[in-house]
């Protein structure tokens, strides 16, 4: 049995060597691309603790997708989770109830989180992806009135 | 069963994720806020089957997988077979006590788009359901074939401009009627059916466990958003979702044992369709003077629908 293997784009993993690297056209059957090294209870194992596999493509990213990103300002968020529940690419890290931050290797920049977020202003904003989040943050808008 | 508890989104964020990021879904698709969903509502062990479709091609990408559950592929037409043969083997080995865990709770899910499930798969999904698998099919229904460039499917809605039935200078866009696939279901007798949209969160996350907890072959439809093909900017999934349940394009309600009707959400202020056709660049055309027979025609379709769906539940038959 042999193991399919891509030598490219790690998040910090190991480097494999080209001879270790089978081509999709090079895959015999029987192939195993397991999405963990070792047996695990994925529903009980918080994600930074899993044994994720280099097959697995949490330890892919899509990074290179975006041309915009949503930046988090902690200090306006309620933790209500709206965010969380509707990214679609799993990219909202919340563990305990909080929310903690983005992942921005999984993060495509669709917008979905900034336009769900209830906050006023919005504790999650879009800024150009070169934008340092020290510069976004220094250029949150104030609260807005409600119209009348 | 050990379930997370979903009283509110707090709580229900505490899940630990198995749908992972980096799968190939456009940004802002709703397949994949669907497919997190329903993995995040259960602790319990999943064989997920997914056959062809944007979300088979998209996260099953060599070498990568987003799924941290078992996970068959298999043809366009098939998701309803594979989850159905891996549950009767199942119970087969468990019968003969040749599982590894016997006491490890499991469930099967199949996942189709509408394109396999309306049409292409439809034979198959009507077999697994009537055979009465303990399964829970869920279709991501967005109204045509996505993944193939947006042709019309039968879950195409009157006037919708697919690559198939263009709107132009002669047509505007899909003369039929989207087939009633939940009905369908319902008429099978399935003990379990409901149509449901993930702008409602929690109503879905409900349906969903009730589905799993259900013995015998459940069926969902759920909508799916599709930014590329139903023309709209990818940060307002939401929104035209909102939409669609608000305008009651997409009723949410559900059908038990194939009688007993449940209208799941009623909108406080019920929106005329036109927002919602606004909302996507889709139904543009029917914007067109000569085209305002085909929104009137669809919001007449969707009052009798309405109309129709309270009476069956205020009936009770
Ligand atoms: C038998 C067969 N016919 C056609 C195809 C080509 N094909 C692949 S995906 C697809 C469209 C899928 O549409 P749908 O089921 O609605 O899923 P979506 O991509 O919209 O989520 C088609 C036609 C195929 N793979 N197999
Ligand atoms: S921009 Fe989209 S992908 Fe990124 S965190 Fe927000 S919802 Fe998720
Ligand atoms: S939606 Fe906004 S307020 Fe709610 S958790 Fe996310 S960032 Fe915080
Ligand atoms: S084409 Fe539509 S269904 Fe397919 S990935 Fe893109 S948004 Fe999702
Ligand atoms: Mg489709």
């Amino acid at each position: 049995m042999s193991r399919g293997v891509l030598a490219t784009e790690k998040r910090g993993m190991r480097e494999l060597g080209a001879e270790e690297h089978v081509g999709w056209d090079e895959v015999t059957q029987g192939t195993l691309l397991p999405s963990f090294e070792k047996e695990v209870d994925a529903a009980h194992v918080r994600p930074e603790e899993r044994p994720y596999s280099d097959f697995n493509s949490y330890t892919a990213t899509v990074a290179s997708w975006r041309v915009i990103k949503p930046v988090y300002n902690r200090d306006i968020c309620i933790d209500c989770q709206n965010c969380w529940v509707w990214c679609p690419d799993t990219s909202i890290v919340s563990r305990d109830k909080q929310m903690l931050g983005i992942d921005y290797d999984h993060c495509k920049g669709c917008g979905v989180c900034v336009e769900v977020c209830p906050t006023n202003p919005k504790s999650l904003l879009m800024f150009g992806e070169s934008e340092e989040t020290e510069a976004a943050l220094a250029k949150w808008p104030e609260k807005k009135k409600k119209a009348k | 069963m050990a379930i997370t508890s979903i009283k509110n989104l707090k709580e229900f964020s505490t899940a630990n994720e198995r749908f992972e990021g980096a799968h190939l879904l456009c940004p802002g698709c709703a397949h994949s806020m669907i497919v997190r969903e329903l993995m995040n509502c259960t602790d319990d062990n999943l064989v997920i089957a997914s056959n062809t479709g944007c979300l088979e091609v998209s996260t099953a990408v060599y070498p990568y997988t987003s799924w941290d559950t078992s996970w068959i592929h298999i043809g366009f037409e098939n998701a309803a077979t594979a989850a159905s043969g891996a549950e009767a083997m199942y119970k087969a080995r468990k019968r003969k006590g040749t599982l590894k865990d016997p006491d490890a709770p499991v469930k099967f899910v199949a996942f189709g788009g509408d394109g396999s499930t309306y049409d292409i798969g439809f034979q198959w999904l009507s077999g697994a359901v009537e055979r009465g698998h303990d399964f829970t099919y869920i279709c991501l229904d967005n109204e045509n074939y996505a993944n193939t460039g947006g042709q019309r499917s039968s879950a195409s809605p009157i006037g919708a401009n697919t690559t198939t039935a263009q709107a132009g200078r002669f047509s505007y866009g899909k003369k039929e009627k989207k087939k009633d696939m939940v009905a369908i279901m319902a008429a099978h007798g399935a003990p379990y059916v409901a149509q449901l949209a993930p702008n409602k969160w929690k109503i879905m996350a409900k349906g969903f466990q009730k589905a799993l907890e259900t013995e015998g072959p459940c069926f969902i439809n759920t909508v799916s958003a599709c930014t590329t093909e139903w023309k709209f900017d990818p940060k307002d999934t939401i929104h035209v979702t909102d939409l669609a349940t608000d305008t009651l394009m997409f009723p949410i309600y559900e059908i038990i044992d194939g009688h007993e009707l449940n209208i799941l959400y009623r909108p406080k202020n019920i929106i005329p369709v036109e927002e919602y056709l606004a909302s996507q660049g889709r139904y543009k055309h029917l914007f067109k003077p000569e085209n305002k027979h085909v929104i009137e025609r669809i919001q007449k379709d969707i009052d009798a629908k309405w109309e129709y769906l309270q009476r069956r539940e205020e009936a009770r038959v």
